[in-house]
């Protein structure tokens, strides 16, 4: 998901707090950032929330790069409207992320310094038009699986920000639906270009939810917490089941010669992902880690004097007031 | 030097004859420009008419710990609801 394999913290304090704590919980009562909480559970949130974040933000350079070549001038305003809803995205969850005590600026230095990660899906290529069609359908689908759920977690600024980013995300899913649509229903070569597109995102799409978690620790610890609300196989399989008949609806063939109809379960059988690529990924050896990182990096140390200039201007004009007054 | 630019709390009017309400936060040099990020942050899709921005350290809040003396006392006193009094049927509406 946009926050992988996150480790949750162990937690040693009083027994009687934490349960108290996890009572509030189960009661469905929301946590409030000024309130007791563990600190497993606010280290764990910030490493989760900043991940989010860290990915919202990368997640525009894929996209970003097609903005100047989109192929007529709605969709390039579309595009556009889609990359700043990212960004917008990454702000809500930094400073949803702040409330629990870190700064946006460290979590950005920590993000620079590798210290901490975002979606191995990022990682990827936008190598033509069909992808950025591609992205939206499936890289936003599979994210709304796991941002909805997480509307009801149980930290309030993060529940909140969910909210938001739920209500804008149905935009990116369908307009990525909609270029699909388009070049699916359009010459042969448009057509092959969309199955192209299809069959290199569908198993990175796949890894976003991470790797079977049914038997890890942390993960049990972050769903007593609610924040994880389902397994990774479960979002996995909910996306497969509804993602396949939208392929077909486009007349796409789901790069899997494994996948079918289990009738029994309710669901689709599907091949797994490589997930020895996923480990190659999150350890900085994808296709494209490197470019995002060096994107990011120049970002912030061109940006800085602009940071900087700003705040002087700001401490500059309030001086002046206090001066006339 | 390099200083992170303080916190702002964004308080945003929805529609004509609401309240401003507390949307979030967001980073900025000065009110001026965080009225501005705010405009961008949140009000994408018609949030708001209004924009109120406070600097998160203006802000006093009551501790969590302080909820028993602050809100308790108030539920003893049901009175303070119409419900609590029984008004005969023939009285009419009141
Ligand atoms: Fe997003
Ligand atoms: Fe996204
Ligand atoms: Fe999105």
């Amino acid at each position: 998901m946009y926050a992988q394999m996150v480790k949750s913290e162990a937690t040693n304090e009083d027994p009687e707090k934490l349960a108290a704590f996890q009572a509030r919980i189960d009661a469905g009562e929301k946590i409030e950032p000024k309130e007791w909480m563990p600190e497993g559970y606010r280290k764990t949130l910030i490493r989760q929330i900043g991940q989010h974040a860290h990915s919202e933000i990368v997640g525009q350079l894929p996209e970003g790069n097609w903005i100047t070549r989109a192929p007529t001038l709605e969709r390039k305003a579309i595009l556009l409207a889609k990359v700043q809803d990212e960004a917008g995205h990454g702000l809500y969850l930094y400073c949803a992320a702040e409330t629990l005590g870190v700064s946006r600026d460290e979590l950005t230095e920590a993000l620079l310094s590798g210290k901490m990660k975002y979606s191995s899906i990022f990682n990827y290529p936008t190598l033509n038009w069909a992808d950025i069609g591609a992205v939206g359908w499936l890289v936003d689908g599979a994210a709304i699986m796991n941002q909805v759920p997480l509307q009801r977690t149980s930290f309030g600024p993060y529940s909140r920000a969910m909210i938001r980013i739920c209500k804008e995300e149905s935009f990116h899913q369908r307009q990525g639906y909609d270029i699909m649509m388009k070049m699916a229903q359009g010459t042969p070569e448009q057509k092959a270009m969309a199955q192209d597109a299809l069959n290199r995102f569908w198993y990175p799409s796949l890894m976003m939810f991470g790797p079977s978690d049914k038997d890890s620790v942390h993960s049990a610890q972050s769903m007593a917490w609610k924040i994880k609300i389902n397994t990774n196989d479960e979002l996995r399989q909910k996306f497969v089941d509804q993602t396949v008949p939208q392929a077909e609806y486009l007349g796409l063939t789901i790069p899997d010669p494994e996948l079918r109809w289990n009738e029994e379960k309710g669901g689709y059988d599907f091949s797994e992902p490589d997930w020895s690529e996923f480990f190659e990924v999150i350890k900085g050896n994808g296709p494209c880690n490197a470019e995002r990182m060096e994107a990011r990096q120049k970002a912030w140390d061109d940006g800085a004097w602009f940071r900087e200039g700003l705040m002087a201007h700001a401490r500059k004009r309030a001086a002046a007031k206090v001066a006339a007054e | 030097m390099s200083s992170e630019w303080p916190l702002w709390e964004i308080f945003i009017r929805g529609q004509h004859g609401l309240n401003h309400r507390h949307v979030g936060s967001l980073h900025a040099p000065d009110a001026e420009m965080a009225v501005k990020h705010a405009r961008d942050v949140y009000t994408r899709r018609n949030e708001g008419v209004s924009i109120w921005v406070v600097p998160s350290s203006a802000i006093t809040a009551s501790s969590p710990s302080d909820k028993g003396p602050l809100f308790d006392p108030s539920n003893s006193k049901v009175y303070r609801h119409p419900t609590f009094f029984d008004i005969p049927e023939e009285v009419g509406k009141m």
